[in-house]
């Protein structure tokens, strides 16, 4: 920590703590974090789906195309704004700042490393909320009231279809999505993020493998909740032009997309802390495995790194899905939301806690 | 919104606006291959009624014919089915010498059927790429593209051009196959079954694939009969028609080829139609390829012809996409008369509306795929 700021601690420590630390946090996670980890997805999307396909993907803008999602913001800033002028004008421009808020707010709640070994060192959280998990999917549904009100605000209708599509397909599936979350909370015993990943390393196993069901529903339910192929029927392209963002076009256009991208890599990251062990290393109770902690590093870095690697994991399957499926039918899509993730979910939950009651018991 | 009173509608008596959505499905819209323009009335996502307005690509193609010789029309024709010209030039020179009573000579109906059944293949690996990417699969598009390239290199070998091949000529062909190009195709054929595999890898047994197109848009083979559906439409209901095997022209009495059928007429069964055609027009292509013969390209024909006076003749041919027919008439000078053109595309599209009564519009965009239509030769 430099100088100045262990002065400023020093001298006002409250102020420290509840306002300038969370602050530059805040600032160097947003900026150095998840601002470049979104323009990066998305080259490196069309990156891997172009070794997919058979091509090179982006490869004029910069060495390997690295600059390429620089050139794009740019692009997007500099062009028009269009705003159509039978459009709801408010709600028109409420609509994407309504879905890339929520989306980058719950990585406030996210644990990307582990807590700090001194009471003085640094956590690498914003905040370890002790209700931190309903507040995930509280803020997560603000979400989409954005889609379905810039559906509406357009004045399109094939806006208009896909702000209802989404509507219906993110309520549908974020039940199933919610009652998958409480498996590993049972189990777990505390909704605070941190004392999940916690619980995962004293009870010497990743949620993955006593909960692999509830990991399962939470997946496919997370890619229909970030509207990605193949349940990416809000924006079909072949069936309603651009879905709900049909109207908008340069800046506001992307802020819908960072909205999306904004949340496979929190769905992700949830679905690491949850059933991955977050920071924790692969097996963290078999002790010859002690070397993939990499004791010379500091620990920080090294949770830092194996969240990351976890979380990369699951944005690459995001872009595998959309190099492999087709998408579902809107009905087809209910289908399975309700006759049979929602039961699954149910089941595995009454499971889980006739286990913990057993075994508590 | 603001559709509160529109004239003719019905006063409204309810709080809320209860009549069907109207939508237009293009003509600029993603999934309708050009300038197809669907009027679609829906009950939320369920379509009540549909109707089909073309004409935004109308070019008076068949009045253009009347305009030029004989000889001149063959490159009307490529803009037609702009993906799939070798077919409809082999349909027209086929109409034009059964006009003048020309005998084509066996090496250049070889070279015929080889450019046709490779121009087969390329037009259903763009009618897979685009159905593929309708349903929502986006990388069939681009391995079905990249064979697709190969075969357009082979045209660009024989005629100089890829698309508008202008490749044939009335009495036979123009050029002869070009030194090492029979080596080339030879090597394209030999490796593309295993390319036909690799697309369906992707797709056949995918659930979701599945889900989408397996009783979809349901063809009834007496429907189909009746709205006069021809090609893999016609097939993938049962209906065992095939020109090739019917009335054979050019070589193919002399190849060995199977005309597979569907079962169910739904869209998932035209799907496995035409991945079996592409292995049979491959099959067709390496037959011809062993049996070429040696000997002249051009029949032996006057500088100048005339179409007599009343001459009438009709030559249809198993085009990618159905029978593609030419009617022709003479009136004893070098141009036609009349030129009637029997598009698949055009009679396929009729019957859409019958097959999305009621469905979903995801569906309408897998029945607007499996038509497979091309705008060119809808309006012509």
């Amino acid at each position: 920590m430099p100088a100045f700021l262990a002065a400023i601690r020093d001298a006002h420590p409250l102020l420290f703590d509840y306002a300038l630390s969370p602050a530059l946090k805040i600032l160097v996670l947003l900026f150095a974090g998840i601002l470049p980890a979104i323009a990066y997805l998305t080259l490196a999307e069309r990156k891997i789906l172009g070794y997919m396909q058979s091509r090179v993907g982006p490869n004029r803008v910069g060495p390997w195309g690295l600059l390429q999602p620089i050139a794009d913001v740019a692009k997007l800033l500099v062009k028009e704004d269009v705003i159509p002028e039978q459009s709801v004008r408010w709600a028109f421009i409420l609509a994407p700042c309504l879905v890339v808020g929520p989306a980058l707010v719950i990585f406030a709640v996210i644990p990307i490393g582990p807590p700090a070994a001194s009471p003085t060192g640094l956590n690498l959280f914003i905040a370890d909320v002790n209700v931190a998990l309903l507040y995930v999917i509280a803020v997560a549904t603000i979400g989409v009231y954005g889609l379905i009100l810039g559906g509406w605000a357009s004045n399109s209708k094939f806006s208009l279809m896909g702000g209802l599509r989404s509507a219906a397909q993110m309520i549908s599936y974020e039940v199933p999505q919610g009652l998958a979350l409480v498996g590993p909370l049972i189990l777990a015993g505390t909704l605070s993020l941190v004392g999940i990943v916690e619980a995962q390393r004293d009870a010497k196993v990743w949620y993955l493998f006593p909960q692999f069901i509830a990991f399962f529903i939470y997946v496919v339910s997370g890619v229909a909740e970030s509207n990605r192929n193949p349940f990416d029927l809000p924006e079909a392209e072949s069936e309603l032009v651009a879905g709900f963002h049909t109207e908008y076009s340069g800046m506001r256009w992307a802020l819908f997309f960072l909205g999306e991208y904004a949340n496979m890599i929190v769905i992700s990251a949830m679905a690491t802390t949850l059933f991955l062990g977050g920071w924790l290393r692969p097996f963290p109770s078999v002790a010859w495995l002690h070397f993939l902690d990499f004791p010379f590093l500091p620990a920080g870095l090294v949770g830092v790194f194996w969240f990351v690697a976890k979380l990369t994991v699951f944005l690459f399957a995001y872009i595998w899905f959309r190099g492999t499926f087709p998408r579902y039918r809107f009905d087809q899509l209910m289908d399975l939301g309700w006759k049979w993730l929602i039961p699954l979910a149910l089941l595995n939950l009454f499971f889980t806690g006739l286990v913990k009651l057993l075994v508590k018991g | 919104m603001s559709e509160t009173s529109v004239p003719g509608e019905p006063p409204r008596d309810t709080l809320f606006d209860l009549r069907e959505m109207e939508v237009n499905l293009g003509p600029q819209h993603p999934a309708t291959h050009g300038v197809l323009r669907l009027k679609v009335k829906l009950d939320g996502e369920r379509i009540v009624d549909c109707y089909p307005i073309i004409g935004y690509l109308h070019r008076g193609t068949e009045k253009l014919f009347e305009l030029h010789p004989f000889f001149q029309n063959v490159p009307h024709t490529d803009r037609m089915d702009y993906v799939a010209a070798a077919t409809n030039n082999l349909a027209y020179v086929g109409a034009v010498e059964k006009l003048l009573g020309l005998t084509v000579p066996p090496r250049a109906r070889y070279i015929r059927t080889i450019l046709a059944e490779l121009q087969r293949i390329s037009s259903h690996l763009l009618w897979l790429a685009t159905h593929a990417i309708d349903i929502g699969a986006m990388t069939p598009f681009f391995y079905t593209f990249r064979e697709r390239e190969e075969i357009l290199d082979l045209f660009e070998d024989y005629c100089g051009a890829r698309l508008t091949l202008n490749c044939m000529r009335p009495g036979g062909q123009p050029y002869d196959l070009p030194a090492g190009w029979v080596e080339k195709c030879a090597a394209f054929v030999d490796k593309f079954p295993a390319k036909v595999d690799e697309y369906e890898e992707l797709l056949t047994e995918n659930r979701i694939w599945k889900r989408r197109t397996v009783g979809i848009g349901v063809l009834e083979p007496e429907v189909a009969i009746d709205y006069g559906i021809t090609g893999p439409m016609l097939r993938g209901s049962g209906v065992a028609f095939d020109l090739r095997k019917a009335l054979p022209y050019e070589a193919y009495g002399e190849v060995e080829f199977d005309v597979p059928v569907g079962k169910n007429g739904d869209t998932y069964d035209r799907y496995l139609v035409r991945m079996e055609e592409m292995r049979q027009a491959n099959r067709i292509v390496r037959q011809c390829l062993d049996k070429l013969p040696e000997g002249p390209l051009m029949a032996k024909r006057p500088r100048v012809v005339r179409g007599a006076a009343d001459a009438e003749v009709y030559h249809g041919i198993e085009g990618p996409k159905g029978e593609i027919g030419f009617y022709i008439v003479g009136d004893g000078t070098t141009n036609p008369y009349r030129c009637h053109v029997r598009p698949p595309s055009f009679i396929n599209l009729q019957v859409v509306p019958a097959m999305v009564q009621g469905a979903l519009i995801a569906d309408l965009i897998a029945v607007i795929g499996t038509t497979d239509i091309v705008l060119g030769e809808v309006d012509r």
